[in-house]
């Protein structure tokens, strides 16, 4: 149901990086600092979405009310 | 078998971690956080059957009905202060781990007093 998710993460990830090279190369360091702000932004809303639903199962599983 | 399907997700993660590790280690940490929280989620039904099970045969033995619950929620946050703990250890950050663990053995020490105050009772009753 999610290995893709793994996968979406990770491509962030390269992303990421590959845009920080360019734009240092290009002498534009806030930008890249930017860039890099907004992909762990993304990656984390996912992560903190899979991680609801985990508190969620384990909170109908073992009655942790 | 999902055996394999599992075994498969973590050597993925394990892979793309490591190619992240170098210029994003932040990211690298929440794509083992995703592969973590995948796997748990793939084999939770399987959890839920056994623990149906076990209620069944609670039921028949009519033992007290708190006991077992109670030892389900003890399973239960122990379960994830061990997943946040083994996280902050992936990330370095043995001090928070240690506190995480701390916290976990207060609250589950706070859900097994009842459990001994009735043993206890039963131990004074049995001497008298």
């Amino acid at each position: 149901m999610n290995i893709d998710l793994i996968f979406k993460i990770a491509a962030i990830g390269i992303l990421v990086s590959v845009l920080n090279q360019v734009l240092m190369r290009a002498g534009r360091e806030e930008m890249a600092m930017m860039t890099t702000l907004a992909g762990i932004v993304v990656v984390l809303m996912m992560v903190i979405n899979l991680i609801s639903n985990l508190f969620e199962n384990v909170k109908t599983i073992f009655q942790l009310y | 078998m999902e055996i394999f399907q599992i075994v498969a997700i973590g050597i993925i993660a394990v892979v793309l971690i490591i190619i992240i590790k170098g210029h994003r280690p932040e990211i690298s940490i929440q794509i083992s956080i995703a592969a973590g929280v995948i796997i748990f989620l793939l084999v939770v039904g399987k959890l839920a059957s056994v623990i149906q099970l076990l209620k069944q045969m609670v039921d028949r033995v009519n033992m007290h009905q708190g006991f077992f619950s109670t030892i389900l929620k003890i399973i239960g946050i122990a379960y994830i202060a061990e997943f946040g703990v083994q996280l902050c250890k992936d990330a370095g950050e043995h001090a928070i781990a240690s506190k995480i663990e701390f916290a976990g053995k207060i609250l589950i020490m706070v859900l097994a007093v009842p459990i001994v105050l009735t043993l206890l009772d039963l131990i004074i009753n049995l001497m008298e």
